[in-house]
């Protein structure tokens, strides 16, 4: 073996499994990681509440108020009218799986302050792999919300296809990983949990408004070009109509490779972000553990 | 993932192709003077016919081998036939022909003219007048019961529903409804005929016997004005069990239990859904949206909107092939 200067050394054995760890070992890492999400999530029964009453708010009120307003036309992938509440539903999904990946990445800043983070980070596993397993964790556990969101709404009479609601699950999926990646970068970014407001305002808000999650992209158009523009910039936007179309057994090609897309990036700009030796981290290094 | 997301496409691309039988459907389109011929499997628009001024009503003979149109402002019935699509002849209708009945046998057609105050009876085979009954002003609904026996009128400025025996051709019974009544459709049993009426927002249950009103249904949709609510045309199915409604600018078609009088549910379709006409097998109902200048195909099981289909300029009037 060629010498290797220290630092690719350093990033080999931070990318390589650790010696001595079969998959049984990993699946436990996940497992672990999985159940305390999972604890978390199921421990703080008012996040459970708030993440549906949030889009519920939006379907119940928002939307009645709306719907004599607004006013769908046929657009792609519906065949007939729809009623606003079934238009504004896939977004309604997209707006629980963006508030929870953004929702984990509070999670991460708020075990960093805390100091729970070194646990994580000092488990012999691959960063790479505590941060997929994190990921994961918070995607499942969107996903559950999503599910429980849809069979309210179902009794509301704001139904798909029947046959849609399995085949929007890799559609959620994806999305969720894209969402959740997007948060654990910007979880790398923020130094101390009161920044969280920031990301209400500056990711969540601009994410959710500027896209067809609310309104068609092609009344967007007709009131501000430039509206439009930010919109097709926006990857929000193609979370919403990946997920819409899935509601009725059709892909969304373009959506798919753009999510797709973004899910990579993202991801690898998070684990670049966490890995030790790359010194996004090490910006904050007087913050960890020390709050 | 995307292996999983593209098998899911196809899985769902296989549910969605449905085999239902063909008919052909045909719409009259107001505005653009044309009917409009819809494939009703493939939901698409196969041909367009040019037809006469204005465009109404419109009805099929019992053997689908010609199409009966009021074109109202040529003051004329076209005969149009299904297999070339082409116009082969005409009935003189009287003037401003706006909606017609087929009797049962298929002999005899009875024409609403709105200008006139008249309801004209045309022989089909002779294609000759049989007979004008004076009725109410602006006659417009026409109805007639299954036995044939009784004809129904509707004037839309006297809101009243003139019962006419057919073998005499003389009003019986005159029965006061809600304002502008537009259309009468008779119960497979003949036991009833409803009205609707347009700026009653009301649909009349008139028991033929008696001839007297035993029941008057109204709508309410959250959300919308009663004044937008307005009743026109009325199916029933064959047995007997759900009525459909269309209630113009509400852009709704009302299902109501036809034993209950109960309205079950409104279904979003086009805007201004004006005519319904059910697919012979009755699985699916058609309606025409006149502003949105589209038709909606309705699943009768689960009364759900399938799917909207682009047609001609304001379609007014929906009948579909027999065969």
């Amino acid at each position: 073996m060629s010498p290797l200067p220290a630092k690719t050394i350093k990033t080999e054995i931070a990318s390589l499994p650790a010696p001595g760890f079969g998959l049984t070992a990993y699946l436990i890492c996940l497992k672990g990681i999985l159940i305390r999400e999972g604890l978390r999530f199921l421990n703080q029964r008012e996040r459970f509440i708030s993440s549906l009453v949030r889009p519920l708010l939006w379907l119940f009120i928002f939307a009645a108020g709306f719907r004599q307003v607004l006013g769908v036309s046929i657009i792609p992938p519906y065949k007939t009218y729809v009623l606003y509440e079934v238009y504004i539903t896939p977004g309604l999904c997209g707006m629980i799986l963006l508030f929870s990946g953004m929702q984990s990445s509070l999670s991460m800043v708020y075990d960093r302050e805390m100091g729970n983070m070194r646990t994580l980070l000092v488990s012999p596993f691959p960063r790479w792999f505590l941060l997929v397993s994190k990921l994961l964790a918070g995607v499942t556990v969107s996903i559950a919300q999503v599910y429980v969101f849809l069979g309210i709404a179902w009794f509301w009479g704001i139904k798909a296809p029947p046959i849609g609601y399995l085949l929007v699950l890799p559609a959620l999926f994806l999305a969720g990983v894209m969402l959740g990646a997007l948060g654990l970068l910007l979880s790398s970014m923020i130094k101390q949990l009161e920044n969280f407001a920031g990301v209400m305002n500056f990711v969540i808000f601009p994410m959710y408004f500027a896209s067809p999650a609310l309104y068609p992209l092609w009344r967007i158009q007709e009131s501000s070009p430039l509206l439009y523009k930010i919109c097709l910039a926006n990857p929000f936007t193609y979370v919403v109509e990946l997920i819409r179309f899935a509601f009725y057994g059709q892909v969304e090609w373009f959506s798919l490779v753009v999510v797709a897309g973004c899910t990579v990036l993202f991801l690898g700009g998070a684990i670049i972000a966490y890995d030790p030796s790359r010194g996004l981290m090490n910006r904050k290094q007087d913050t960890g553990g020390n709050a | 993932m995307r292996r999983l997301t593209i098998l899911a496409g196809a899985v769902a691309a296989g549910l969605t192709a449905s085999p239902a039988s063909a008919y052909m459907v045909y719409v009259s389109n107001e505005k653009d003077n044309t009917v409009s011929v819809v494939d009703s499997t493939t939901m698409e628009v196969v041909k367009t016919i040019n037809v006469g001024q204005r465009p109404r009503g419109i009805t099929i003979s019992h053997d689908g081998k010609l199409i009966y149109l009021c074109a109202s402002d040529d003051d004329t019935i076209e005969i149009i036939d299904t297999a070339t699509h082409e116009i082969v002849g005409s009935l003189p209708s009287g003037p401003d022909p706006e909606l017609f009945v087929l009797s049962p046998d298929g002999k005899t057609l009875y024409v609403a003219n709105e200008d006139d105050n008249l309801v004209t009876v045309i022989d089909l085979e002779s294609k000759k007048v049989l007979a004008e009954i004076p009725v109410g002003v602006e006659p417009e609904g026409m109805g007639v019961s299954p036995d044939g026996k009784t004809m129904v009128n509707t004037s839309e400025t006297t809101n009243m529903a003139h019962f006419i025996d057919t073998s005499t051709n003389e009003i019986t019974h005159n029965v006061l409804v809600d304002a502008r009544p537009r259309f009468v459709e008779f119960t497979p049993d003949g036991s009833e005929a409803w009205v609707s009426a347009e700026i009653g927002g009301t649909v009349s249950v008139i028991d033929n016997t008696t001839r007297e009103i035993k029941h008057k249904i109204t709508f309410e949709i959250p959300g919308l004005r009663a004044e937008s609510i307005q009743p026109v045309g009325v199916r029933i199915t064959a047995d007997g069990k759900k009525a459909y409604v269309a209630l113009g600018p509400a852009n709704r078609v009302a299902v109501i239990n036809a034993e209950t009088y109960e309205v079950e549910k409104y279904a979003l379709v086009g805007q201004r859904v004006w005519q319904l006409a059910f697919t012979p097998d009755q699985k699916t109902i058609i309606s025409t949206n006149g502003v949105s200048n589209d038709i909606t195909f309705i699943d009768v099981a689960t009364d759900e909107p399938v799917q909207s289909v682009t047609v001609g300029a304001l379609p007014w009037g929906v009948v579909v092939s027999p065969n």
